[in-house]
Order: structure tokens, then sequence, then C-alpha cells
């Protein structure tokens, strides 16, 4: 109805044809977007605090979600018009793991930004397998090979080892298991009929939403997990864990958070979603401008309660570009929150074809696929025409020099080996990719009740 | 004789106060300030050691009470160490009480900006010819605290409103007639012990599928919240109001045999001034049965309201956090306590109880 009103208003105004270039007026001015209580939803919050929204003639209301299935599930009856989403929620949703609907992304917000925690007590059972430096500091990165003594002390115990991570198609889950499988701990597969991703698994993975991560953690119910910030550094500040593992580590540098969006709103919506990604743009570039000098102010303005609500002390820690592992070891890292940086905000379909090639290895893809199938579909949710658009007219306003956008890139960031275990990552051959890792799913196994057929 | 008078006089005017005071001595007790009367009394000049004691009793003892509490609280509090610091005591709790009072008001600053931001948009595009074009609409900020505990309480009532229109009816046909009420009954009997919790999901699948419109007269989470509240707050007026009509003496409905009086005028007549107290009672009960629910609903179901302002502080795990939700806390403590007071006010109201 509304959507109605406003393609008749916007219809109207296009015949009375003004110097305003009426055509260019967003179809949906009020906009309700969701996001997760995590740093890296300080794109959005930055956007509206900083007028940005309003300046491209959008009304944007944003607000927190329960989780990321309340979240999804939100955009997907249309009760919010956008969401913070994970980046592999949207090829999920396409390709019909969970809920099926056609969820697509201009956007992505940030690269990297998160870390994998582990309780005291597991720290203390890692910590003698971890060479120290010279300064009796241990040396990172950390293999999970590490973990094998506080598997072993679990399993005498009688003991499950459990770890907590967001959502089974997000980040974290398929860091935590490349950064397990990496060190010859086996995370467990997915079949058709049984998704709780423990089958064969040595490490239980399991939900919890990123908020309630520490809460869950001190209770003793998981010994570890893999979440955004503020949460690992909330558990160093509350004296309950150590992060052990940042995805810069693991592995650096793919698309972390986008702007989830219906693939049909998307559709008939043009101006809109061009207009909102132009102000997320604005608002990245801002994040990361002058070498992140503007992040102490962007803490302040997502610690407000209505957005991520942590102690700005804690929030601080994460994105301002360093990282505290134990108490007082306080180590550099610039990158770990990239908002603008290496062209961040492009949606490079190799990046979606990496969580594609992590979904058929861990058996949320059943069955083998092409290479052409996996890329086709990386290509369907990560739109970069729509997001060179934006960026093409923030150039044309002279808001954003052309050189921050890597324009006609055919969407394939070049072959990388920076992962933990440096095997190459080649986003034009996922299938030769999915066979030279070292646990999971290759060819055309499948798995079969508690087994690994083919 | 003549030295007499003024006596006299006085002491009619004496009685005609103390009649005064006992007559408005209904009203204080309906609004929690029972210990005036007696404070009235004494000043009026009745025995001093009677008030005296009653005073003790009805403010004394209850002020000191409260004086106890938060010393004892405010010294075992910080004695709990949490991961998110101390358990706030009472200094720390009135702190965060003030910031929300604070946040309150910068968001209304913020609230004033942007209309004034949109004020001189529309002129601009009035300025354009593009009158068309002109939108007023709300503030897109975050809600604040008292627009939340506003939520609630407009959730609440309309819950229970709902809940009323359903249940007296249905009371008042189980108390009638014996048939009725054994076919309700057993239906009452399972339903009534339901947790809201149990109800939420439903309820929220079947307001979505349901309720499709996206810009309805209703929100779909208020709706989702409100049902919640009706069907759990149905069964105490449910069956307070059957057991009342069920109980109304027997002469009165033969009288109403003997005046062959019709079912309406039986019951507006009758059967609803005779089982009103009851009904009340069953009122009270399901209003505060209700507040209890909403929170809970809110909470799980993340729609707007006290309940959310709980879970997402408690999801933000700053420093002042558990503050903030003690501050939930005491609202949503005061504001039961003040709910309750309004039924008991209405009751006192429309019945004629033995005090009147």
């Amino acid at each position: 109805m509304i959507r109605k009103l406003f393609a008749t208003t916007s219809f109207i105004a296009a015949l009375s044809a003004t110097a305003l270039q009426a055509d260019t007026f967003p179809e949906v001015e009020d906009l309700t977007l969701g996001f997760i209580k995590l740093t890296d939803m300080a794109p959005l919050a930055v956007a509206y605090e900083r007028g940005y929204f309003e300046d491209e003639g959008l009304f944007v209301t944003l607000e927190a979600q329960a989780n990321w299935k309340v979240l999804l599930d939100g955009v997907i009856d249309g009760n919010l018009h956008g969401a913070h989403m994970l980046a592999g929620q949207p090829l999920a949703a396409t390709i019909g793991f969970g809920t099926e609907a056609h969820i697509v992304t201009p956007f992505v917000m940030d690269l990297n930004g998160n870390a994998t925690t582990v309780s005291n007590e597991v720290w203390d059972l890692m910590r003698p397998a971890i060479p120290s430096d010279a300064e009796g500091k241990p040396v990172h990165p950390i293999s999970a090979e590490a973990l094998r003594p506080a598997l072993s002390a679990f399993a005498d115990q009688g003991r499950p080892f459990n770890m907590g991570m967001v959502f089974p198609v997000s980040t974290h889950n398929f860091e935590l298991r490349y950064w397990l499988a990496a060190g010859g701990i086996h995370p467990g597969f997915y079949s058709a009929d049984n998704i709780t991703g423990q089958i064969n698994a040595e490490a239980m993975l399991s939900v919890t939403p990123p908020p309630q991560m520490p809460a869950t953690l001190e209770a003793g119910t998981i010994s570890g997990y893999t979440v955004g910030e503020p949460w690992n550094q909330q558990a160093v500040a509350m004296g309950i864990g150590v992060p052990v593992a940042t995805d810069l580590d693991i592995f650096p540098m793919r698309a972390e958070k986008v702007l989830g969006l219906r693939a049909d709103f998307a559709a008939e919506n043009p101006n809109t979603v061009r207009a909102l990604t132009r102000a997320l743009i604005r608002a990245a570039l801002w994040l990361d401008e002058n070498d992140n000098a503007n992040r102490e102010e962007a803490v302040q303005i997502i610690s407000s309660p209505n957005y991520v609500g942590a102690d700005p002390a804690v929030l601080r820690k994460s994105m301002t570009g360093t990282f505290e592992y134990e108490q007082g070891d306080v180590r550099p890292a610039p990158d770990f929150n990239v908002f603008f940086r290496y062209n961040a905000n492009y949606p490079f379909a190799s990046d979606a074809v990496w969580y594609l090639t992590q979904m058929r290895r861990w058996g949320q893809i059943t069955d083998a696929q092409t290479d052409e199938w996996f890329i086709e579909k990386a290509r369907s949710v990560f739109l970069s025409d729509l997001f060179e658009d934006a960026a093409q007219s923030l150039v044309d306003d002279g808001l954003v020099p052309a050189d921050a956008f890597p324009f006609g890139h055919d969407g394939f960031r070049p072959v990388a080996d920076h992962a933990i275990d440096a095997v190459p990552f080649d986003g034009r051959a996922p299938n030769a990719y999915i066979d030279s890792l070292p646990i999971g799913l290759k060819g055309n196994q499948v798995v079969v009740g508690n087994e690994v057929q083919g | 004789m003549t030295a007499i008078e003024p006596t006299q006089r006085y002491s009619e005017r004496r009685a005609r106060l103390f009649t005064r005071i006992n007559k408005l001595d209904g009203w204080f007790q309906v609004l929690g300030l029972s210990f005036v009367t007696p404070l009235l009394r004494a000043i009026a000049g009745d025995n001093p050691k009677a008030q005296a004691k009653q005073i003790w009793q009805l403010l004394g003892v209850p002020v000191l009470a409260i004086i106890g509490f938060v010393l004892l609280w405010g010294n075992l509090a910080p004695r709990v160490d949490t991961s998110l610091g101390a358990i706030p005591g009472p200094a720390q709790v009135v702190e965060q009480a003030v910031v929300l009072h604070s946040e309150h008001v910068a968001e209304q600053v913020r609230k004033a900006e942007f209309l004034n931001r949109q004020a001189t948009r529309n002129a601009e595009l009035i300025a354009a010819g593009q009158a068309d074009r002109v939108r007023e609409r709300p503030y897109t900020g975050s809600p604040t605290y008292y627009a939340q505990i506003w939520t609630s309480v407009k959730t609440v009532f309309f819950g229970f409103l709902v809940a009323t229109m359903v249940a007296v009816p249905l009371g008042i046909a189980a108390g009638l007639s014996p048939t009725t009420n054994a076919a309700l009954n057993p239906l009452i009997q399972i339903f009534k012990p339901v947790s809201p919790l149990a109800w939420l999901p439903i309820v929220t699948m079947v307001v979505s599928a349901v309720y499709v419109t996206q810009d309805g007269m209703f929100s779909r989470s208020f709706l989702t919240s409100a049902i919640t509240v009706t069907l759990c707050s149905l069964w105490p007026t449910l069956i307070n109001t059957a057991l009342g009509v069920a109980s109304i003496d027997r002469d009165l409905i033969s009288v109403s045999r003997v005046l062959k009086l019709n079912t309406w005028t039986k019951i507006t007549r009758l059967v609803l001034p005779s089982a009103l107290p009851l009904i009340f009672t069953g009122l009270r009960l399901s209003l505060g049965v209700g507040w209890m629910v909403l929170i809970a609903a809110e909470m799980l179901a993340q729609n707007p309201g006290l309940g959310k302002f709980v879970w997402d502080e408690f999801q933000n795990g700053s420093s002042t956090s558990l503050a903030k939700i003690m501050v939930a806390v005491f609202t949503i403590g005061i504001i039961g306590f003040l709910l309750d007071r309004l039924m008991y006010a209405l009751q006192s109201l429309f019945t004629y109880s033995n005090n009147r």
C-alpha cells in the first residue's frame, strides 16, 4: 500500500518534471533497517547520526534484533526493509539452506572483525602447547592443534567440548570450522536430515546469540566461541576468557557483514537502493578516513544504548586499531575492522564463492555442484552493478574520488594463500579449492547417517 | 445555659469535621494513603495517643521497612561481584534513573532538530513547486525510556480491555446457566495455567499470517503482545464473574420470576449489581496478571516496551546495564502497584459494598 502510494507520488513528481530530476527520488523513503548489536553495525549508526540517510532523502529507523534468525525473518516477511546481515545469510537463503528467499546485497559493510575466544579453563590447558616469544607472550597465530590437550582433558572427564558460534551460515561458524580443521580437529558435518552440524564432531558447535556469548561462556555451557566485537574484548574485560585467533589469522580480508535486501524490493525500488548504498558508502568512508581518525567518535556513537550499548572502553579496543588478548597483552591490529579500505564495500563474487565452498565443505550444500553453479549463485546475490551504480553517482557528485572504487572489476580477488593453513583460494575454481582443503566433503561425497559416502 | 452553647457548637463542628475526615478516609485508602486519616484526626484534636499508634502502624512501620530494605540492599549489593561489576546499590540506581531522564531530554532536542530539518525541507520543496512531495513524518529516532513505559501501558490496557470484553459476557453466561458452565469449565481449567511464553510463538505466527497489511492501525508487535496479554488475563475475570453471578441471592431470582423480568433487565438490574464486587476482584487480578505477562512477552518477542528495554540492556552488557535494569524493575513494580490502585478505585466507585 505504502509502496504503491510512493510509486504514484513519484510518478506524479516525474510528470511535473522540474529541475529537481524527480525520477531519482527514492521510491520508498521511510525505511526500517534491522541490526545486531555488534561493532560492525557502525556504518548504519554513522549514516543515521551524521545525517547521510537524510541527505539522500531517506528516513530510516534502526531497530536492534534479538538474533540473526529473527532478523532474517524480519527481512523476508517485510517487517524490515533491509538489515545488517552476515555475508552467508543472503547466500544461504537464496540457495534454500534454512528459510528460502532470494536476498541480495549491493553493499558490503566491512571486512574481518571476528575473533575466537576460549574460556580461562581451556586457555590454561592450551597454553603449554603454544610457543612463547622472548617476552614470554604466546606466539601468534595460534594453531588449533594447541586445543588438543583441552579436548583430551574434557574427554577424560566425560564432558562434551562445546563451542558457540552465532548462526549456522555465519562467518563465525565457517571461521571457527576453518581454524579447527586447520589444526586437525573435526568440527562436524551437516547432512540433509541432520542440521545440527555435529556429525562426527570432536568439538560441538552450536548457536548462541552474539550478546549472550560472554554470559554463556561464564556459565560454562560453552568453552569457547567465535563472535564479532565487542564480545571478545568483553570477555577479556570481564576476565572470563582469552581470545586466541582473529580472522586476520584465520582467513583475512573477505566480506563480513552485508546490507541484505529482498530481491524483489531491490528490483522495484532502484532509487531507494542507490540512495541507501550511497549513504552507507559515505558512512564507511568516514569510518576509515584519515587513517581511522574518526574511530573514536564512532565509538562514542555506537556506545549509545540504542546501538551496541557496550562501554566505550570495551568498544575502543577493537575499533581503534588494537586488540587485547590476555589481559594486558595488547597488540596492534589496524585492519581488525575494515570499513572502506581495500575496496571493502565492493561485493566481490569471489567472497561469495568462498562462503559457498565452506557450505559445501561442511555439508550444508549436501551434494556436489559445478563451478558454474557456485559462480552463478554468487553473482545472483552479490550485486556489484548496484554498488557501482551508487559509487559512480557519488563520484559524479564529487563526494568520493573515482580511484576509491574498482569500477568494472570482474568480481574475483587475486588468488591468495594468506589463510592459516596457507591453502590458496581461487574463486574461479571452487571445486578444486574444496578438494584441496584438509578436512571436509570433497568431490561427490555426501553424508548419510553418520558416514561420509562416495 | 448560655455557657453551654459555644461548647455545643464547638462539638457539633467537631463532629462534622470528623464525619468529613471519615468520608475522605475511603479515598485515602483507595489511593494507598491510609496513614493520612489518623494524621488528620490527630491534627483535628482526636485522642493523640490512639492516633499516634495508628500513625505508627500505617506510616512509621512501612517507612522504617523501606529504609531497612534500602540499607540492607546498599550494604549487600556491592558484595556480589558479577562479570558486569558489582550489583548496583541504591545510589547507582538513582544515578541511572537520572541518566535515563537526561537521555529522554537529549532525545527531545534531537527530535526538535529533526522536525526543524523536516520543516526546512518541506519549505524548500514548496518553494521549488513540489508541494506534492511534502511529507510530515514522525521522528525516526530511538524510543526513550518514557516512550517504552507508555508503549507497555497502552499494550496492557488494550489486551486487558479485549480480555474483559470476552470474559465478562462468558462469565455471566456460565454463571447463569449450569450447562454453559459445564461446557466452559474443562477448557478454563486447561488453558488457565498456560504460561504466556507458550502462547507467544503461536500468537506471533497467527498474527503475522492473519494481519498481513504493512500499514494498518496497529503494528504487528503491538498486536502480538496485546493478544498474549488477553489470553493470559482472561481467566481470573471469567472465573470470578461466573462465581459472582452464580452466587446471586436466590430470593432475587425468585423476585425476577415473579416480576416476569426479561433476561436483559434481569442481567442489568439484578445480576450485574450483585456480581460487581466479584467481577471487579477478577478484573483486578486480570490486570495484575496481564502486566506480568506483558513484560515477559515483550522480552521474548523483542516487542517494544519495558520488557524489551530490560533485554536490550542485558544484551548491551555495559557497566551501567544492571543499574538500568533495576530502574526498570522499580518502574515495573510501581506501575503494577498504580494499576492495582486504579482498579481498586474503580471498584469502590462502582460497587455498593459494605463500607459505603
